[in-house]
């Protein structure tokens, strides 16, 4: 049969909470405490995850959504507790799978404020085909993925984020597998929403996250996040006070790309700009003029600089990564279509009669005949 | 009918009457056998006639032209009493080329007819179908291979071509339309009315003129045909069927069960959210059920077959009626994900529309193999219902049942279509809406319980005492916020709890929960019409046809046996330990290696004893009444010849409905 296609029109673009019911200020401000479940948090003592869960209990009341209008969705591993220690509704289910079951509770339902947390083996690892299409459908939640590099709950293997070479219990002599870099592989799967941010930065995490849930389609946000057990000091470099500012190269929509030591104009002596080949290098920031560096622009329809700048990511020991928004692009959202399909449906046919009325047809259609 | 085109109406033909006949249409995978079948099929069912079919064709898309593995077939059965099977051999077969004949043959009765299109009997076919020596050059002779058969060689496509020319078509085009030649010929031959293909063709090919005129031309021209020649000088009457009153429309089981999933959401008030991947045999329902948004019914093609079961486990959580569809391969991919709807007490169907396996076994053609497959396919105490259809029509309420017990139970239901059942079709008595169940969905509204200061809260797993159902909260519902997932919970409450004792107690109750079903499910019918038979026959799923009829060869032999058949797998009827007790032999046919039989020995002591055959097709209901006739001579010590109901019929049986 032909493949024909059809013109879905021109959606307008919303707010990711838009359609959202609101908490009502009459009622009173919403606190991280009615946030807060009553279930105690069991993460080894100084993981990232209670920094995460911290800046998410906080930020939540502030999105000003109906609590019960909200709901978290994880896999499996460390971080896959997350939606026992918040009072919202949520469900923690099976290795790898969560996407799916997001795109399912936000296609079902516009009304809902869906959040996903994985981490680098349950999204990257078993969940990879789940999370590519998630991105690729562009359903309206948020991915939160907690990358800390290593298999924590099964107590130590390397994970798809793990350097080449690494020594864990499953590599004695050395992990052979090449790591996949989250945000090149997000922004491969076009992913309308990409950003990295750190667990320790509590301002930067809740204003990625505030823009995670402003975006209207899949917002994919890789935190990194440090296991004091298995793989500690793996973000050393970009924590470390001495060394951050020279291993994190911040992205700003609209401002030129510098990091390094600051001059007195607020830049960097490094900077990014143009290279060869389509790519972006590592420029000092004197050496070049001032319309050479590279102005971060998360807004180009094309993705390609964004791609360029996430491989300035070191894939060993990182002493390098770009933080911040790579790329946010209006794109039609899968359950808003699925819906409007449903909704379009419905209205035509109401004419035929009711539910009832158009079932009895529907069965009673076709090359009938009465017996008796 | 057709007098308009000037020929003499009938007059000339005898015309017979038949009480059932058996048609076998058989050609290439391009020639349109399975179209031809299903509008024979159309025919006879406006007619009034009761029906079975049976379509089977290759699985490859476009199978080497010629060849033996590229023959499709479409089988039916029609009669003028109710009849539960596609009929074991076929009286007519239509052999479109060498190899449809070559590979059909074997199936044939002494006596059968054989119309066979003669244009395609050339070397290069002959070849490829292993025909060392043209069949029809011997015709008559004394090593005749046909010499059986009654058998009719004749140039559908030349004459097709011929009585197409006007259309101006290439020769391959106008050679297509054979097939509507060969519909003529049989249409003419069995009294069919007409209008429902005229109607047909002329919606179907709206667009082209020439070639519906073309189709119609060679349709018309195959009727003709069969009323001038004097290769046929019969005609045959089957006359309408006695069937319950009520609206009819014949229907294949994937449709009925479509149609079931949409009544049963439109029922429960509740949206019906399909995630599903695409598998053969399951892939019409979701290609039906993505037709009908209008009745609210969203359906999303996943990335596969764990993201189909997914998202409709999100849809559950957020209140729709969820549903996957798929075959055994995709079950065993869903395993995992279906132990997590058991563990949040979920509703959710899950549809299995079983083919030949294992691994990826014969995707085209039927099989009961999945069974054990869904009642302990999963890691853990993991109970699911069961439910099974038992016809093609029955399908619909098969799917009705599977979503009452979903909803009503918070639990997943594995429905058990087949293959047979999936692609074949009956006439089906149109239900009236007010003949389902009202399904109510119940969602919790407010909290259910106090803590020890006495505040209101939502406990999550806070059971109905009768159904030990879980309340069913839906995001949005202010104030019973709360977390589910796949690790153990804490009775009432639902908070992860490792107790020993708590983990012991959930999953006993998850268990009894399943097993509680039990009490809402009827009184398992037995048909014993003497009241003395000594052997019962049970079933399930689409073998209920042929069990039947093997059961109606037996009494009709003069001996007596019971039959009873299974709508619900799991939890089985509270009857029928009782049942099977009260029979010295118990038989069950199925079309596996004795997955019922298994179940049955577990959980009765019953010396169950197995009927199987795996071969992909419906079981043959003269064979079957042959192994029951056997066993209801061991129990009851006597001889038993069923003549002419069995294997070895008369020769007034074996006659041909041609002469």
């Amino acid at each position: 049969m032909s493949s024909t296609t059809t013109d879905l029109g021109t959606p307008s673009f919303r707010s990711g909470t838009e359609l959202i019911p609101r908490h009502d200020s009459a009622d009173g401000a919403q606190t991280a405490k009615e946030f807060s479940s009553d279930q105690e948090v069991r993460w080894c003592p100084g993981c990232g995850d209670y920094a995460v869960l911290k800046a998410v209990q906080s930020f939540l009341p502030g999105l000003g959504l109906r609590r019960e209008n909200i709901v978290f969705v994880s896999g499996i591993g460390c971080s896959s507790r997350f939606p026992y220690y918040l009072d919202t509704y949520g469900m923690h289910s099976i290795h790898g799978r969560a996407p799916s079951i997001a795109t399912g509770i936000a296609t079902a339902r516009e009304d809902l404020s869906v959040w996903v947390v994985t981490g680098d083996g349950d999204a990257l690892s078993i969940g990879g085909n789940h999370l590519i299409h998630a991105l690729r459908r562009n359903v309206n939640m948020t991915i939160l993925l907690f990358n800390n590099r290593i298999y924590g709950l099964t107590k130590g293997q390397y994970s798809p984020t793990s350097e080449v070479g690494k020594i864990t219990k499953s590599t004695p002599v050395g992990s052979l597998d090449h790591p996949f870099n989250p945000v090149s592989l997000a922004l491969g799967a076009e992913g309308s929403f990409v950003a990295r941010t750190i667990d320790s930065d509590r301002k930067h995490l809740t204003a990625v996250l505030e823009a995670a849930a402003a975006h209207r389609g899949t917002s994919f946000v890789e935190i990194y996040q440090n296991c004091p057990i298995f793989n500690d000091g793996a973000f050393d470099a970009i924590k470390d006070n001495d060394t951050k500012e020279h291993a994190i190269i911040p992205l700003v929509h609209g401002e030129p790309i510098t990091f390094g030591t600051r001059g007195e104009d607020g830049r960097g002596d490094k900077g990014l700009a143009r290279g060869a080949g389509g790519g972006v290098e590592v420029v000092e920031t004197a050496a070049v003029p001032a319309e050479q560096l590279l102005v971060h622009d998360a807004h180009n329809p094309d993705p390609s600089t964004a791609f360029a700048i996430s491989r300035l990511t070191d894939a060993g020991y990182l002493n390098r990564s770009p933080i911040g928004i790579f790329r946010q692009v209006e794109r039609p959202t899968y359950d808003d279509l699925a819906r409007a399909q449903v909704a379009d449906a419905r209205t035509a046919a109401a004419a035929g009669g009711s539910d009832d009325d158009r079932l009895t047809k529907l069965l009673n259609a076709g090359d009938t005949w009465n017996v008796g | 009918m057709l007098s308009e085109s000037g020929q003499q109406v009938s007059q000339t033909k005898q015309v017979k009457q038949l009480d059932r006949v058996i048609i076998r249409f058989a050609g290439d995978s391009g020639d349109g056998m399975q179209l031809t079948g299903d509008r024979f099929t159309q025919e006879s069912a406006v007619f009034g006639n009761d029906l079975v079919t049976l379509p089977n064709f290759p699985a490859e898309i476009r199978a080497p032209q010629g060849t033996l593995p590229g023959v499709s077939s479409f089988q039916v059965h029609f009669a003028d009493h109710d009849i539960l099977t596609a009929g074991d051999r076929p009286d007519v077969l239509v052999a479109m080329n060498p190899a449809a004949l070559k590979a059909n043959v074997g199936d044939l009765p002494k006596g059968a007819a054989i119309i066979v299109d003669t244009h395609d009997f050339t070397k290069r076919n002959l070849d490829k179908a292993g025909y060392d020596v043209n069949p029809l050059d011997l015709l008559g002779d004394a090593n005749d291979p046909l010499g059986e058969f009654q058998v009719h060689p004749v140039d559908l496509t030349g004459m097709t071509v011929e009585a197409v020319k006007e259309f101006g078509l290439s020769r391959k085009d106008a050679a297509r339309a054979k097939n509507m030649f060969a519909l003529g010929l049989l249409s003419w031959m069995y009294g069919r009315p007409t209008e429902p293909t005229t109607k047909f063709l002329e919606g179907k090919f709206k667009k082209s003129p020439d070639i519906l005129g073309a189709n119609l031309a060679a349709f018309k021209a195959g009727w003709n045909f069969g009323e001038t020649t004097e290769t046929f000088v019969v005609r045959y009457e089957i006359k309408p069927a006695t069937l319950p009153a009520g609206t009819y429309r014949n229907i294949t089981g994937n449709l009925a069960l479509s149609y079931g999933l949409i009544a049963a959401g439109v029922r429960s008030g509740l949206p019906v959210f399909l995630g599903s991947y695409p598998i053969t045999p399951a892939s019409d329902i979701l290609h039906e059920l993505s037709k009908h948004k209008s009745f609210g019914v969203t359906t999303l093609q996943a990335e596969d077959e764990i993201a189909g079961i997914g998202a409709a486990i999100g849809a559950a959580f957020a209140g729709s009626l969820g549903v996957t569809t798929t075959s055994g391969p995709g079950i065993a991919l869903k395993s995992e994900a279906i132990g997590l709807a058991v563990m949040t007490e979920l509703p959710l169907l899950v549809i299995d529309v079983q083919r030949g396996g294992p691994s990826t076994g014969l995707p085209t053609k039927t099989e009961q193999a999945d069974l054990l497959q869904a009642m302990y396919g999963r890691n853990g105490e993991a109970p699911v219902p069961i439910v099974a259809p038992q016809s093609p029509g029955d399908c619909f309420s098969a799917a009705v049942e599977a979503a009452r017990i979903a909803i009503t139970y918070r639990t997943p239901v594995m429905l058990l279509s087949d293959g047979y059942l999936a692609n074949g079709s009956e006439p089906w008595r149109i239900p009236s809406l007010e003949d389902l169940p009202q399904i109510d969905p119940a969602f919790a509204t407010g909290p259910n319980h106090a803590d020890g200061e006495g505040n209101e809260e939502f406990w999550p797993y806070l059971r109905d005492e009768e159904t030990l159902a879980r309340p069913w909260a839906v995001p949005g519902t202010a104030g019973l916020e709360h977390r589910i997932g796949g690790l153990e919970k804490g009775d009432g409450h639902g908070n992860i709890s490792y107790d020993p004792a708590n983990h012991d107690f959930m999953v006993r109750t998850r268990q009894a929960k399943v097993e509680a079903i039990a009490k809402s499910l009827p009184p398992l019918e037995v048909d014993d019409p003497s009241g003395e038979a000594r052997v019962l026959v049970i079933g399930w799923g689409s073998t209920y046809g042929p069990i039947g009829a093997a059961c109606r060869r037996v009494r009709r032999a003069g001996y007596h046996v019971a039959q009873t058949h299974l709508r619900h797998l799991n939890p089985f009827p509270a009857d029928l330990g009782d049942i099977l007790s009260r029979y010295d032999k118990v038989l069950v046919p199925e079309m596996n290696l004795g997955q019922l039989s298994k179940l049955l020995r577990a959980e009765y002591l019953v010396d169950a004893i197995g009927y199987n055959h795996v071969r992909g097709l419906p079981l043959k209901a003269a064979e079957l009444a042959e192994a029951i006739g056997q066993l209801v001579g061991q129990a009851e010590g006597i001889d038993v010849d069923l003549g002419e109901h069995g294997l070895n019929p008369p020769a007034d049986h074996e006659e041909a409905p041609l002469s």
